[in-house]
């Protein structure tokens, strides 16, 4: 049941490092309730009343939190309406979002809240032109970035699982309306093990979204460095297989890699770029301006310097290009005999973080972790919020179709007849293709068509 | 030739409503206008063909069951037709839950239509006319009269189509066609064109008909006989269900085998579906013989069920080979399948190609869009099948006779009935093949029930006129027995008394620990309502089909609260209506094939609209926001 009680982060995913969790709806004030541990009642609470409090997830304390009520119709959407403060950064804040979710609230679509509003009277003719392009333009990206942030190996695995629902419905209505010429008689054995197979496959899906495999989600990582000043053999550490192309001769990497590492929580885009220097060879001139136009916009720099060799003019460049920037300079080749030392980089970058480093022999590779899940958590880096919240509604989505699949499974546990299954498939077949952008439509009525042979 | 301009004459008699075709659809129609205090001509090519059911022998089965029912609730006729006039009756998809139950009768056809024919005769202010209707005559984009063959003018003011297959219809098998409509009958070859000329978009629609075969040839020995079921539900919520406890004759089943496909297969290249010699889009979900043979080469047998057409004939009904195969083709394959060896063909199978419209041409009510008082139902409308006919027939006639009242039409939302199913997809979604009703096509069956739709439909019969007083003041002493009783055993509790846990125990289900509610004990899938009669002291003493909506209301509690809430937001969006004169092309933001399908469309809610293929949820969002 898709609840019309709608979630979402409001405030971007900035470094203000506080978020605002907004919830509007009829059952606003229950799910609050439910998330939320303090000394006053929620559903009790008088309107535009503040609440100190924690939500908490199960056992486990989210974040403390201040929980502002405000009952309709004096709400900007002039519905029930909750926001929940919170101040633990944009990981926290994504999780009390997950945690509203989980407890009844539906992700908002694009420009919902405002649309609400409006349709509550809350705003005038005059900007319902505005509303409509927010609606649109939100809209156009929600799913471009819904569909093309999804790999292709998820959109497949999604597709395989929602044609198996499909199959088997179909079968189930097909001897419903043709019940002479087919029985379903017993098919509960085969759908629960279907149903089983298909709740495994949602529950690793579900797990792979929390660690950003599903999406291209994460922080846009640029290394930055010195031909062979090690960028690669880091990066090939961090990710733990080899990837780009590593060798003793300067220049080697002359694409730019992308790859997506997991730190924790913390997921990163990183591109690896040709080194920066001056350089006459045109193909690898190509990738070095590439490389400055990366870094540019990149959430975060990953500067390499070689600890073994003197600064030169083109450290200075890379240092001018990172003032400004959220950067951490990783000295690498530790293990090496070193010319520079930590406190000297540091000196010369000015205030940014430095760790001494061997890619080679993987050292100080956790202390890197450590700065950068701390940058994160304290909101010093934050990443493209779009996709962001894009990953939270299509995990909504996963876990949908999985509350779904228990539901069919617990139908069939329970005896219920066939034609009850048919009502939670249908509702997983939905919320899978909400994700892939495919709607039902004529599905079933085609695939009954197609697949099975009907009397008459 | 029509007639020639010195035949044209004006008919003075005066009529209101004039129905074109006597067919399920038009009967309901006629019936419903007559009944409503209008005065109705009713038309057909064949006072004999009134009601005639020319393929299969039955009426209702999954989902059509409900359909019919649903006709009944509101005053239609069929079911208290086929009511006396059955002559096998199971209830089908018994060992399911309640929502897919369904009632199919085997009717005896020329009874079903002698009694139609004869409720129709006695019916006040309906008149019968032996004739072909060529024109329909407007004024100004509204409806004026029609006129006939033979040059006759009648006034009136509202006009239903119910023309069945007869348009243009074109019989084949083989390379044997012939221009008329099904069982030989005159086709109608004019009323197209006059359509057309309206403005009417047409399709070509195709569907076909097994052979009938002599049942003194049949060798019934070699198949398995089908019996009806001991105790028969009526269709009608006004039958007393004794009057239905009848002798009931038996159905065959037989196999199709591996030489019936080798012989069709041999002959597919003479098969005019298969030629091309057919135009028109035949049914996904009853294709004939040969289709199933093509589509699905792995099945080694096809089901046939040998069915009675009636008591008073040896024609049986070979279901599930329908064809268009050559005559000669017909012997050899029927002649393959076990017990029909000797089998006498008596009429052959045939394929029919008829002219039907774009339905999506109508509004909600089944008026045209572009055409005030022309209004439309039946297979005319694309569908398939005698029941949806009759539904679709009933409602026409009810938003005729309320046009004339000057009232708002009758829409039956896709919450309220199976009805409502039918006809929204019908004026909504795009289709190239007959429509047949089907369950899966019902997004809210848990609460669409055979069993209720008395409950969800009476009302509104009443309402319009179609449901006596007597009937609706039974209606509500029935609902508020349900509603007393779902709250008393909802407050029932239960202990644990060694009486209590002996009942459990034959039952095979779990002893108490501790004593609880009965509803609780109900909601076990092993028991039941009835099933605790025993341990239920204060229980009154009720009737069956109260009981049954009390079992039903509190077993399934959970899964029909879930439909319930879903029924709120669709009703939300429902309730949001578009204005006629609303100029898509002005919306700027919307996108160039939403306008496109909006323009062409023009869906009466918000819900409609979101429900057309082509029109996003962005799109739907759009309009609400330039509609407020």
């Amino acid at each position: 049941m898709k609840s019309d009680t709608i979630a979402a982060i409001s405030t971007g995913m900035t470094n203000s490092g506080i978020g605002i969790v907004r919830i509007s709806g009829a059952e606003a004030f229950d799910i609050a309730e439910k998330v939320y541990r303090g000394k006053d009642r929620i559903t009790e609470a008088q309107s535009h009343t503040i609440h100190y409090g924690h939500i908490i997830d199960g056992p486990e304390i989210i974040d403390e939190v201040l929980v502002m009520v405000m009952r309709a119709p004096r709400t900007f959407t002039g519905e029930d309406t909750i926001e929940i403060n919170c101040h633990g950064g944009t990981f926290v804040v994504k999780r009390v979002l997950e945690t509203v979710l989980k407890n009844g609230a539906r992700a908002a679509e694009p420009g919902e809240f405002t649309k609400r509003a409006f349709l509550n009277g809350k705003m005038d003719l005059s900007q319902a032109e505005a509303v409509i392009d927010v609606i649109n333009s939100e809209s156009e990206y929600a799913l471009q970035s819904s569909i093309s942030q999804l790999k292709g190996n998820i959109k497949n695995k999604i597709n395989d699982i929602r044609n198996k629902i499909i199959y088997h419905t179909a079968f189930i209505e097909t001897a419903l309306d043709d019940p002479e010429h087919i029985s379903v008689d017993g098919y509960g054995d085969t759908l629960k093990r279907v149903a089983e197979e298909i709740t495994e496959e949602l529950e690793a899906l579900i797990r792979s979204a929390d660690n950003g495999r599903v999406m291209k989600e994460g922080i846009n990582t640029v290394i930055v460095g010195k031909p062979n000043a090690g960028k690669s053999s880091l990066l090939n550490v961090l990710s733990g297989h080899e990837r780009a192309i590593v060798t003793d001769i300067e220049g080697t990497t002359r694409d730019i890699l992308e790859e997506q590492i997991r730190l924790g929580e913390v997921s990163l885009n990183v591109i690896d770029t040709a080194g920066i220097r001056r350089t006459d060879d045109v193909v690898e001139k190509i990738g070095v301006d590439r490389a400055l136009e990366y870094a540019q916009n990149a959430d975060l720099i990953i500067y390499v310097a070689d600890a073994s060799k003197e600064l030169d003019e083109n450290d200075e460049k890379i240092m001018r290009l990172i003032q400004d920037k959220n950067t951490i300079i990783l000295l690498n080749k530790s293990d090496l005999d070193t010319v520079i030392s930590a406190e000297q980089m540091k000196e010369r970058a000015g205030n940014i973080p430095v760790i001494s480093v061997s890619a080679k022999e993987e050292q100080g590779i956790r202390e890197f972790e450590d700065k950068i899940k701390e940058m994160f958590l304290k909101g010093d880096i934050s990443f493209n919020d779009q996709i962001y919240i894009t990953n939270v509604r299509q995990k909504n989505a996963l876990e949908q179709a999985l509350e779904s699949m228990k539901k069919v499974i617990q139908s069939i546990e329970d005896g219920m007849p066939e034609d009850f299954y048919s009502i939670d498939l249908m509702d997983a077949y939905e919320s899978l293709g909400s994700i892939t952008g495919e709607s039902v439509g004529e599905d079933l009525i085609n695939e009954i068509f197609s697949k099975f042979c009907m009397g008459k | 030739m029509k007639y020639s301009a010195n035949s044209v004459w004006e008919n003075k008699d005066e009529y209101d409503v004039a129905v074109i075709g006597a067919g399920h659809a038009g009967c309901e129609a006629a019936l419903a206008t007559a009944r409503l205090g209008f005065r109705t001509v009713m038309f057909t090519v064949s006072v004999d063909s009134i009601a005639l059911m020319p393929c299969n022998p039955n009426i209702g089965g999954s989902s059509k069951g409900h359909l019919v029912r649903e006709v009944d609730a509101l005053g239609g006729e069929m079911g208290k037709v086929i009511d006396r006039t059955f002559i096998q009756s199971k209830m089908l998809n018994k060992s399911k839950g309640p929502a897919v139950h369904s009632l199919r009768a085997q009717a005896d056809k020329a009874d079903y239509s002698r009694a139609m024919r004869q409720v129709l005769e006695n019916q006040e202010r309906l008149d019968i006319r032996q004739m072909e209707v060529t024109d329909i005559l407007t004024e100004d984009g509204r409806v004026t009269g029609v006129q006939t063959y033979s040059g006759a003018v009648y006034r009136c003011r509202a006009v239903i189509l119910c023309t069945g297959t007869y348009l243009k219809a074109r019989c084949i098998y083989g390379d044997v066609s012939t221009y008329t409509g099904p069982n030989g009958l005159q086709s109608a070859n004019y009323l197209t064109d006059s359509l057309k000329s309206l403005g009417i978009r047409m399709y070509r629609f195709k569907t076909g008909t097994p052979a009938r075969i002599d049942r003194n040839s049949i060798d019934f020995s070699k198949m398995e006989e089908q019996k009806g079921d001991e105790r028969v539900v009526p269709f009608s919520f006004t039958t007393d269900p004794e009057d239905v406890q009848i002798d009931q004759v038996s159905c065959w089943l037989t196999y199709t085998n591996e030489k019936t496909h080798e012989i069709i297969r041999s002959n597919l290249d003479r098969s005019p579906l298969f030629s091309g010699a057919i135009e028109g889009t035949g049914p996904r979900y009853c294709p004939s013989i040969e289709d199933k043979v093509v589509k699905f080469p792995d099945k080694d047998r096809h089901q046939v069920f040998i069915e009675p057409e009636g008591i008073h004939t040896t024609e049986m009904y070979v279901g599930g080979m329908s064809s268009s195969l050559p005559e000669d083709v017909q012997y050899a394959m029927y002649r393959s399948v076990p017990g029909l060896e000797h089998a006498k063909i008596v009429r052959n199978a045939y394929a029919i190609e008829y002219d039907c419209i774009d339905a999506r041409q109508l509004k909600s009510t089944l008026e045209f869009k572009s055409v005030e008082g022309l209004f439309s139902g039946g297979q005319f409308n694309g569908s398939s099948g005698y029941e949806e006919a009759a539904a679709q027939g009933l409602i026409a006639g009810i938003n005729a006779a309320r046009k004339l009242q000057g009232k708002d039409g009758i829409i039956i939302d896709r919450s309220q009935g199976y009805i409502g199913v039918l006809i929204d997809d019908l004026v909504t979604k795009e289709s190239h093949e007959p429509y047949r009703m089907m369950t899966s096509r019902a997004e809210y069956r848990l609460l669409l029930r055979q069993d209720n739709a008395d409950l969800r439909l009476t009302k509104i019969g009443y309402e319009v006129g179609l449901i006596d007083e007597e009937r609706y003041q039974r209606l509500l002493k029935k609902e508020q027995m349900i509603e007393r009783e779902t709250d008393r055993v909802n407050h029932t509790n239960i202990g644990t008394s060694e009486k209590v846990q002996e009942v459990l125990k034959s039952y095979g289900s779990t002893p108490l620990n501790s004593g609880t509610t009965l509803a609780e004990l109900i909601r076990r899938p092993e028991l039941s309502y009835d099933k605790l009669a025993d341990i239920d002291e204060n229980r009154p003493d009720l009737p069956y089909d109260v009981e049954e909506q009390v079992n039903i209301n509190i077993k399934y509690d959970g899964y029909i609260r879930r439909q319930m809430r879903q029924v709120e937001q669709f009703k939300k969006l429902e309730n949001k209506k578009i204005p006629d004169n609303i100029d898509y092309n002005q919306i700027k933001s919307l996108r160039i094939e939403a306008k496109q399908k909006l323009s062409q469309i023009r869906p009466a809610s918000i819900g409609q609209a979101s429900r057309i293929s082509g029109v996003s949820p962005a799109d739907v969002s759009v309009l609400l926001v330039h509609l407020k």
